[in-house]
């Protein structure tokens, strides 16, 4: 027992008891607090965090249990990570139906936030090619659920934020690749209209659309940016280019936040003007592709001590691009905001979870140093915005939106909160709810 | 195909060196009390890619029954050229002192059943004339401490006789390596405050298969250790008697 746990962001601090799981068949650990399941800390807020309480260390029971090389269905135990998967699963020819921006979460973690990536509009949320988890609760029963079986007990632990209960083992359907690499084609595009256009025409033929834009500029850059669109390669691709070997790490945290508004102009500026061509085309492999934060240890560090807060929303088809237009206004005009702001479209496809953040429009994900109460203010002005759009904000990236504006953006919350685990809680619960 | 046997696999250390021969694509034969936990264990190396991986349940304990499971291995695998032992708890010290009982039988789990099996398996090693022991022993063993010397003395008879054992089958060719790790964060220590000293069991396992490939005798893991435990034997007991290790 240790008292630690932290979120990606490094904010909110909780000090909590730290219980760590090895044995998916043991009952869960007595505890007179209530109890949270933990992956491996990569949610940005307070939904990783219990206060106050206990969090479940579920790291470590990360068994692989089967993989069926010939259908791609694929066991495992719930604090596997999405690394550790794909280190097995691609040279025999399968990758994750769905991966978001880092590979370093648990399959338990992706679940309880119902993740999504890059291939959203073909593929929906991870939560769509979970065929089947094992769910224990603090009562010692354990539940098979799966779309038939247990079907709302399925939907509610699916972006459940791990409060229905413990994911101990989950199987997932794998897709068939090729090969490792990936056949990208890379837009520089001058302002948001130009972004929905390139969206929206690649978004049939290509499986994997994102783009990043610049939100440090102002005037006639306002929302500029890069838009890449892939699909994964054929299995004898013109270059093959290897993983990338060079592991950076930021070893320490610095005295103050690295990113500033000066230091935020120079690299966004720079990041655009890489882009040489209008249009590019590239084999790269996945990993670049997919994890390109992921070649730098803790990179959360350089936010300093006080650390980040993450702000990611959705809103709604109608409303996208006058909505992000006032967004990104907004934002320039702070002179806060990320080295990386990235903008996607999600498609149509239903989420499954009750609480499961995708749905149709298009999607803001961007940092901001934690300055206090400058940060918070600029932070509500967004909700503001993305509320009156009738849009959402992302839990797992979140530690401060009002409750107000949650209960809003996740009408159903209330149905959820009766597949609460009665000893189950996090902070980010208490917060939104209480 | 390396053909590699773990008593006490289900511990951390050893769960972690098995799936290190695991993906070399090693042959393994794992020996636990607990068939529930070894089946999965077992499951999980065959998707990282053990083609083979035989199950047996043992209560090291029961000494008598130590030539069936050694017969059983042989039988199985034909040779083998990686034996590690690596069951073990650890005593609760107060308990201990409390209960003659109780301290022999933890002398038995932690220090006498590992003689009795190394014991009993010296001889097939002797016929095949190649192969690994590798043994957990412990840096509790190099001096006893009020907190732990039961365990402490346990490893202490473990690391003396795997010594001697080494001197003995380094004639016919088999090497016998000494594991002595400091603190680990398992299970086993899941009460414990952890400081910079704690390493994983990923570290411990990646030591013991390089101490296995290069033919070492006397591993401390990590390394560290080494310096640190010099200085520990080399205290003079008149202060070591005040110290409250």
């Amino acid at each position: 027992m240790s008292k630690a746990g932290q979120s990606w962001g490094r904010y909110p601090n909780a000090s909590q008891t730290v219980v760590a799981l090895n044995d998916r068949r043991a009952e869960l650990p007595a505890s007179a607090e209530s109890i949270l399941p933990y992956g491996n800390g990569r949610s940005y807020g307070d939904s990783c965090l219990n206060d106050g309480g206990t969090l479940l260390h579920a790291r470590y029971m990360d068994r692989f249990i089967r993989f069926d090389a010939q259908t791609g269905v694929f066991e495992c135990e719930a604090g596997l990570l999405f690394s550790e998967i794909l280190d097995l699963v691609v040279p025999q020819g399968w990758f994750l139906p769905v991966t978001p921006g880092t590979k370093f979460i648990t399959v338990g973690g992706a679940i309880a936030n119902d993740v999504h990536g890059k291939n959203h509009h073909k593929a929906g949320t991870f939560g769509r090619h979970v065929l089947e988890f094992e769910l224990l609760r603090s009562d010692g029963s354990r539940r098979v659920c799966s779309p038939q079986q247990n079907p709302a007990w399925f939907a509610a632990t699916i972006g459940g934020l791990g409060l229905t209960g413990l994911i101990t083992r989950v199987t997932i359907q794998l897709r068939r690749v090729a090969g490792p690499w990936m056949s990208a084609e890379v837009y520089r595009f001058r302002d948001l209209s130009e972004f929905f256009r390139l969206s929206q025409a690649s978004d049939r033929d290509y499986e994997y659309t994102v783009a990043w834009i610049d939100c440090a500029s102002q005037g006639k850059a306002l929302g500029r940016g890069i838009f890449t669109r892939a699909n994964h390669a054929p299995a004898h691709p013109d270059s093959r280019p290897g993983a990338p070997s060079r592991r950076l790490r930021v070893p320490l945290t610095p005295p103050i936040s690295l990113i500033n508004p000066l230091s935020l102009r120079v690299f966004n500026t720079l990041y655009y003007r890489r882009q040489r061509e209008s249009v590019s085309h590239v084999t790269m492999h996945y990993e670049p592709h997919f994890y390109p934060l992921d070649g730098i240890g803790n990179w959360n560090r350089i936010y300093g001590p006080r650390g980040f807060m993450q702000y990611q929303c959705v809103v709604p088809p109608a409303a996208s691009l006058d909505c992000m237009e006032v967004l990104v206004k907004t934002i320039a005009a702070s002179g806060e905001g990320s080295f990386l702001a990235v903008l996607k479209q999600f498609g149509d496809i239903a989420s499954p979870g009750m609480l499961s953040f995708p749905r149709p429009g298009a999607t803001l994900a961007l940092d901001f140093p934690n300055r206090g109460a400058g940060t918070l203010a600029l932070l509500d002005r967004l909700d503001d915005i993305v509320a009156a759009a009738g849009g959402a904000v992302y839990p797992a990236k979140d530690a401060r939106m009002p409750a107000r504006y949650f209960k809003q953006y996740f009408p159903a919350w209330e149905s959820f909160s009766h597949y609460i685990d009665p000893k189950f809680s996090s902070s980010f619960w208490r917060r939104v709810t209480e | 195909m390396q053909k590699v046997v773990i008593i006490g696999a289900t511990s951390a250390i050893a769960e972690s060196t098995a799936r290190l021969y695991a993906a070399r694509g090693a042959q393994l034969f794992l020996v636990a009390r607990n068939a529930v936990r070894l089946k999965d264990i077992a499951d999980d190396l065959r998707v990282r890619g053990a083609p083979e991986v035989f199950q047996a349940t043992l209560d090291v304990n029961d000494v008598q029954d130590h030539a069936r499971l050694i017969e059983q291995i042989w039988t199985s695998l034909g040779h083998v050229d990686v034996l590690l032992v690596a069951h073990g708890t650890l005593p609760d010290q107060a308990r201990c002192e409390a209960s003659v009982e109780w301290a022999l039988r933890e002398f038995g789990t932690n220090g006498a059943s590992t003689i009795a099996l190394l014991t009993a398996v010296a001889p097939r090693f002797e016929t095949q004339r190649k192969g690994v022991i590798a043994v957990i022993s412990s840096v509790a063993g190099d001096r006893g401490r009020q907190s732990n010397y039961l365990y402490g003395s346990a490893k202490a008879a473990v690391t003396a006789f795997a010594s001697g054992l080494r001197q003995r089958m380094a004639k016919v060719g088999v090497n016998v390596i000494t594991i002595k790790p400091g603190f680990v964060d398992t299970p086993m220590t899941r009460d414990f405050k952890k400081g910079a000293l704690w390493a994983r069991p990923d570290d411990i396992a990646l030591g013991i298969a390089h101490a296995a490939d290069r033919g070492r005798s006397v591993v401390y893991l990590p390394w560290f250790w080494l310096p640190i435990m010099l200085i520990i034997r080399h205290v003079p007991e008149f202060i070591f008697k005040r110290l409250k290790l």
